[in-house]
Parts: structure tokens; sequence; C-alpha cells
């Protein structure tokens, strides 16, 4: 057994942030990102959520999907606290450009500037893309 | 997928016997669920089932074992809220069992 072996990784824990960044019907990115957020929760690393671009959607209030038939998993969002995962964020520039503040979000989420999110990114030991 | 016939209603599970659809569930079902899984349903049974279908009406998914422990706690007690205690009730895992039972999907993060 070599050295690599013997030390297994357990224990470290490193700061993963899932970029969420498509509108949440149409394509399966975002269901897909959420259940893999889920799934990590269950390994007690340092977890951010980050939604930019169309992933801003992803957090409307009132969501009804009934039209298109699929599932509507905005509520799940509200779950992902009792899951430990309570950092979340939106970039300013995005909720801007759709018309949308904070209140139009199913969520509490911390709201930075492109310099904000910019630093946060770079802090990341795992940045993974939805 | 595989129907199968529970109390004269034919009702369609998946291959690992989870309900496939949520809103044909009732009591009949539950029950039927619980004696494939051998659970003997009683008052304390019923209310992490129905503590369940609660949380999925909140939340839209099945919450993973660790989760389903600490919202018992919140909301039924510490002396509910452990594994102890639900893995009693519930021996091949409560959130594996439960949410069978209850009518609800495999957990997700359910590994």
């Amino acid at each position: 057994m070599s050295d690599m072996d013997m030390d297994d990784g357990s224990g470290v824990v490193k700061k993963f942030m899932f970029l969420n960044r498509k509108a949440p019907h149409g394509t399966v990115y975002a269901l897909e990102g959420l259940e893999v957020v889920l799934i990590t929760a269950a390994f007690d690393q340092d977890v951010s959520l980050v939604f930019t671009d169309d992933g801003v959607y992803q957090l409307m209030k009132g969501m009804d999907t009934k039209g298109i038939e699929v599932k509507d998993f905005s509520k799940t969002y509200r779950a992902l606290e009792g899951y430990d995962i309570e950092k979340l964020y939106v970039d300013s520039t995005s909720l801007k450009a759709r018309g949308l503040t904070e209140e139009d979000l199913i969520v509490d989420v911390t709201v930075l500037s492109d310099d904000e999110m910019k630093n946060l990114m770079a802090e990341q030991d795992v940045v993974i893309s939805f | 997928m595989p129907m199968v016939n529970i109390a004269g209603k034919e009702v369609e599970v998946d291959e690992e016997g989870y309900l496939v659809d949520l809103s044909q569930w009732n009591e009949d079902i539950a029950k039927y669920m619980a004696v494939e899984e051998k659970v003997d349903l009683t008052d304390s049974h019923w209310e992490v089932v129905n503590f369940l279908r609660e949380y999925y009406a909140e939340y839209q998914i099945a919450p993973a074992v660790r989760v389903l422990t600490k919202a018992i706690g919140k909301k039924l007690g510490p002396e509910k809220g452990n594994n102890k205690y639900l893995y009693e009730l519930f021996p091949y895992g409560p959130a594996k069992q439960a949410c069978k039972i209850a009518g609800l999907p495999k957990p997700t993060g359910c590994i």
C-alpha cells in the first residue's frame, strides 16, 4: 500500500461551488444540479450555491409548471437549509438584467456585485457549473 | 413498469416497488407497502409516514435520512428525532421504508 492509499482524504473539507446558469425548465441542468447538491450535502463539505445568468429564474417565486407538464422543483430550494446548505448567492447584474429583485425569490440569498462574485469564485477549491 | 392490484385498484410501481403516481396514494396502498416491507404499522409509524407526506408537500422531495431525523426532532421532539427510535420503527432505513409506505419516491441522496 502506498502512502496515497493510507490517506483516503476523509475529513478533508473542500470549498465547493455549484454554479447554476440555466433557466429551470427546458433542459435538465437545473434539476440535475439541485440533485447533485442534495447528494453532496451528505459529505459535509463547504458548499456554496450561485445563481447567475438565466439561473436566477430557478429561484423565482410563484412558479407554475402545469402547462409544460414537468415537476415544479422550485420549492425544493427551501429544503436546502435542512440539508445545512445555507450559502446561496445571486449576482446583482443578472437580477437587474431580468428586472428582478430579492423580493421575487423563493429563498433568502446574498446578492453580490461582479467583483464580490469574482473573489468568491477565486476562493473555491472546486467549481462545478450547471 | 409493473402494475400491482391493491384493494381492487391497479397501481403502477417502479422496479423497487415505489409508487409512481403520488396522487394515487391512500391508506390501503400504505398498508400494502408496509406488508411488502415487513413493517407492522402502528400509530408511531403513521406519525412518521404522515410527517413525510407533509414534508414532500412542502418541499417536493423525499428527505435524506439525516435530514428527516433532524426535522422530526424539531417537530415531534428529540425522543423521536434520533436514529435509534426511527430505526426501531423502520429497521431497513427510515427514509427508504417510510417513504415507500408514504407513497413517495426514493429519497434524493439515498445512495
